[in-house]
């Protein structure tokens, strides 16, 4: 049942570089799919879209859709292409866990690369830093600092703490969210391989956990697609 | 000792926080965010702003378009309207010109009778005058003729005319 990760440790000597090589699996063949079905997606484009266009225009309007929610066009549309992979990427990094966990030994090697807290914090933590840099790079520094004073001077603390809590809870709701149907879900299959009652009894939960996951792993690339769209536009709007 | 053993286990079980995984991830996600834009999200998005702008400007046509077929048939309907007003005019022209004509020629048909009306007056009143003389003649002869036959008596002249011109008088009186 314990399951360990197949970590390799201080890597080139470096006392602090250690990998999880399922995870940098796992990313790769998440980035994998996600090239590749754009680009299939995006093969023979046509004035007039048919099959797989017609998915990725709806992807691309639905992303869209996502950002205009959230600030004016006009600056929204530097962002499409980062929102778009944000999507892509976390909702078939969260579906590759659903589908499947691997185990091969003792180490679990397939899994949702988003059920690892290092890795949605690294994705959580790019957006904060993206969103300080275009709130500088589009409103100037001036406009950036006084930001903090708004509307009142004496919130300028919860407003530095408001950054680390977005960082936080952007990662750590995707990540939560993602480990804890793969707790589930490798519960349940200890459960339906322990005999025959417990196939029983677990197959139709195991069925509906998975069906659930699915949608979980569906609204949780949406939720994280739009609140790093609402963080950037904090910094970036005129007026919020 | 428990609980730190029960810690660890899920420690393990996350695989815990790696500073390689991070940097990895951080990796993978721009390369790619850089790869999708050029092959697939870029083509797409290129190819959306064409459609989008072919359907305004195929919009753009069919407004103006529309406007020309407007105003041709606002021109042809003009058109329609003042060839309309020169076949009144010239139907109306004509329809004056021929009362005019009518009337010219009534007006000279009406001169020329006049003209020929008063042409064989004058003549008539002529070849009575030419009768009248010839009459005066004639009478004169024959009144001197039958006078000198019936009276067989001769008379001065002077008394011959005066009877004579007694006679025309009567004859003028009579005619």
């Amino acid at each position: 049942m314990d399951h360990t990760a197949p970590i390799v440790e201080d890597v080139f000597g470096i006392s602090w570089l250690d990998f999880n090589m399922s995870n940098v699996l796992m990313m790769f063949i998440t980035s994998l799919i996600v090239f590749v079905l754009c680009v299939l997606g995006a093969r023979k484009l046509q004035m007039k879209p048919t099959g797989a266009q017609n998915v990725m225009e709806w992807v691309l309007d639905f992303v869209k859709g996502i950002i205009n929610d959230t600030m004016d066009w006009k600056t929204g549309k530097l962002f499409l292409p980062l929102a778009l992979t944000l999507f892509t990427y976390i909702l078939v990094g969260n579906m590759l866990g659903v589908v499947t966990n691997g185990v091969v030994g003792h180490d679990v090697w397939w899994k949702s690369p988003t059920a690892d807290p290092g890795i949605t914090l690294t994705l959580s933590a790019m957006v904060i830093v993206l969103s300080h840099f275009y709130g500088i790079k589009l409103r100037g520094g001036s406009e950036y600092v006084k930001d903090y004073f708004r509307p009142l001077p004496f919130l300028f603390p919860i407003k530095i703490v408001e950054e680390f809590a977005n960082t936080l809870t952007l990662g750590l709701r995707l990540f939560g969210n993602l480990y804890a149907g793969e707790v589930l879900l490798s519960l349940l299959v200890g459960l339906t391989t322990s005999g025959v009652l417990g196939f029983l009894g677990g197959a139709i939960p195991f069925l509906a956990w998975q069906g659930f996951s699915v949608f979980i792993g569906g609204i949780q690339a949406f939720i994280f697609t739009m609140l790093a769209m609402v963080y950037m536009s904090h910094k970036v709007s005129e007026d919020h | 000792m428990q609980a730190f053993t029960e810690y660890s286990t899920i420690y393990a079980a996350l695989g815990g926080f790696h500073v390689g995984d991070m940097l990895m991830q951080l990796f993978f996600f721009i390369v790619l965010l850089l790869l999708v834009k050029k092959f697939a999200w870029g083509p797409v998005m290129d190819m959306m702003k064409k459609r989008e702008d072919y359907v305004a400007s195929e919009i753009e046509t069919a407004e103006k378009s529309r406007a020309d077929a407007e105003k041709a048939s606002k021109e042809a309907l003009e058109q329609l309207k003042q060839t309309k007003q020169e076949a009144q005019k010239m139907i109306e022209d004509a329809k004056n010109a021929g009362t005019r004509q009518e009337e010219e020629i009534i007006q000279a048909a009406r001169a020329e009778a006049d003209r020929i009306k008063k042409a064989a007056q004058a003549d008539i009143q002529n070849e009575k005058e030419k009768a009248l003389q010839a009459l005066q003649d004639k009478v004169a002869s024959l009144s001197v003729l039958i006078a000198s036959k019936v009276i067989e008596k001769e008379i001065s002249a002077q008394d011959q005319e005066k009877l004579i011109n007694d006679y025309i008088k009567e004859v003028g009186e009579e005619l």
